[in-house]
């Protein structure tokens, strides 16, 4: 029982820590530590990287849910605020990089590529939608907005849609791995969809 | 500015034989902060950095040396790209689509012996040994830009042979008005092709004034050396006013054609990638801009450069094309 209480205690550090590795392997890469190299295009391999993770820990932080109820252990909850605000972090890097160093702070451009380029704007409203869930992830936030707070949370699918859109629209010609992203979060949906459906069943 | 930059250099000096000093200045960052970071525990970041972001495929082994090659004195650049730039960072999807899958996959390609069919309206055609079509033609090295419609763009030192000099042995007939290239089709050798990313082969073509033009080159070698797989052995294309994909890889088959042929990125995305596809910073491809351009190889704080009209070969190239709206014909 109690190595058990313990290896609960370590999920969050665990969790983390799998979390902060990839910025550790891209600053690595950034800084050219040993063998490490973001390649001869780094600006391009940044974006690539900070997006796909955010994408990543979006549909991990949406694999807690269905963990919990599958595994009956409720612990697993401890960490999905945490695994939703590294995703949100990765997706401000992401624009930070796009920001910075693609466009240089050359506002104007920043707005011609807005108004110009429907998966820019996509990627932008994704980033948008995972504001709010950023801002009210505190305890506090939770215990003021109540229910609501669980419904204002729901965003994370739109957000997760969105972002998965805007990577999907800017493939040259593979869209194999976007698609990939799109059927995870469709098989995460329906997942949730059925559990409603029972739950509503067993109401009558 | 362009033609300052392309000016004759003092001597000719192969950029192959002054390789250690280049790959010093390309280095990013300065060498005594990487010691110092390197004694900071860098082994173990690096290994999660091999976890989590592609890493840069190992310096590829050089190929052979050509001998009796010359360099052109017309086509110089300063700022050429190293060896390690050039074929380590390369979109040839018969061998995968991410930009370190050629270098890892293309080694399987089997180049010798390799022979081009040559078809259609010209007088000479048939099927021709790699060394056939080489023989009668002296060897150049010309250091050109090359601009992806990606928006990046580097400088190679390609060792070729105008195409127009090749093109003229087979005594294409009036009807002749365009030039198609095809790519090696091979799903056992090229393991891209079995997914279809493309319509395979890869096909490409050019009107046949673009490709009499003297700045289309047929090309063997980089570097002084023979043509690595990744970058398209034995014999490629280079158009250097043109977005790179025009440049077709490990070509098995010319053909003479009274239309326009029907090229790979243009049936893939008309609306895309134009068969024209001239480097133009006015054009947007409908995703990005292509005003500017990404130099490969430098840090990641360096800025972007503007991209030229006809990537920099406007005053050779544009009067091939008077006349005609540029944003139609992209």
């Amino acid at each position: 029982m109690m190595a058990v209480a313990g290896a609960w205690r370590a999920l969050k550090p665990v969790a983390f820590i799998a979390a902060l590795l990839p910025l550790l392997g891209l600053i690595a890469a950034l800084l050219q530590m040993g063998s490490a190299s973001l390649g001869p295009n780094p600006v391009r391999e940044l974006l690539h990287a900070t997006g796909k993770e955010s994408l990543n820990w979006l549909l991990i932080t949406l694999l807690i849910s269905p963990i919990r109820e599958i595994s009956g252990q409720w612990q697993w909850l401890t960490i999905r605020r945490m695994l939703g605000l590294w995703a949100f972090f990765y997706a401000l890097l992401h624009l930070a990089v796009y920001v910075i160093l693609e466009l240089e702070l050359d506002w104007s451009e920043l707005t011609q590529e807005i108004i110009r380029r429907p998966f820019i704007l996509v990627g932008l409203a994704s980033l948008l939608a995972l504001l709010p869930l950023a801002a009210t992830s505190t305890q506090r936030m939770m215990r003021r907005l109540k229910k609501r707070w669980q419904q204002l949370h729901y965003l994370i699918y739109p957000a997760t849609a969105l972002a998965i859109w805007h990577y999907y629209w800017q493939v040259k010609a593979d869209v194999l791995e976007p698609l990939v992203y799109a059927s995870a979060l469709v098989l995460l949906l329906s997942w949730r969809a059925l559990q409603r459906s029972n739950a509503f069943g067993r109401l009558d | 500015m362009t033609r300052k930059r392309m000016s004759p250099r003092a001597g000719h000096i192969l950029p192959s034989e002054i390789t250690s000093e280049r790959d010093y200045f390309d280095k990013p960052s300065p060498i005594a902060r990487r010691d110092v970071l390197k004694t900071l525990g860098g082994g173990m970041l690096a290994s999660l950095a091999a976890g989590s972001v592609t890493p840069a495929t190992a310096a590829t082994e050089r190929t052979a040396k050509i001998a009796g090659v010359k360099p052109s004195s017309r086509y110089r650049l300063d700022d050429v790209n190293s060896w390690e730039d050039i074929t380590t960072y390369n979109n040839f999807y018969e061998f995968g689509l991410d930009k370190s899958d050629p270098a890892r996959n293309a080694g399987r390609m089997k180049v010798k012996p390799w022979s081009v069919e040559v078809t259609g309206e010209a007088d000479k055609t048939g099927v021709f040994t790699l060394e056939d079509i080489l023989r009668p033609h002296p060897l150049e090295e010309r250091i050109y830009r090359f601009r992806c419609v990606e928006a990046w763009s580097r400088v190679v030192p390609w060792v070729g042979i105008p195409l127009a000099d090749v093109l003229k042995r087979f005594d294409p007939n009036s009807r002749a008005k365009y030039v198609e290239f095809t790519t090696l089709m091979d799903p056992m050798q090229m393991p891209g092709q079995r997914r279809a990313v493309l319509d395979w082969p890869y096909v490409e073509g050019l009107r046949i004034d673009e490709a009499m033009h003297p700045l289309a080159l047929l090309v063997v070698g980089v570097y002084g050396h023979w043509l690595p797989n990744q970058n398209g052995a034995p014999l490629r294309l280079i158009v250097p006013w043109k977005y790179g994909f025009k440049s077709v890889k490990s070509i098995v088959r010319i053909r003479f054609t009274a239309r326009q042929p029907r090229t790979s990125w243009n049936l893939a995305a008309s609306n895309e990638y134009g068969f024209y596809a001239n480097v133009n910073p006015a054009v947007d491809h409908p995703r990005w801009s292509q005003a500017k351009e990404r130099r490969i190889g430098q840090s990641f704080l360096a800025p972007r450069v503007d991209t030229l009209a006809f990537n920099g070969y406007a005053d050779e190239v544009s009067s091939l094309y008077r006349g005609m709206d540029l944003r139609r014909f992209y």
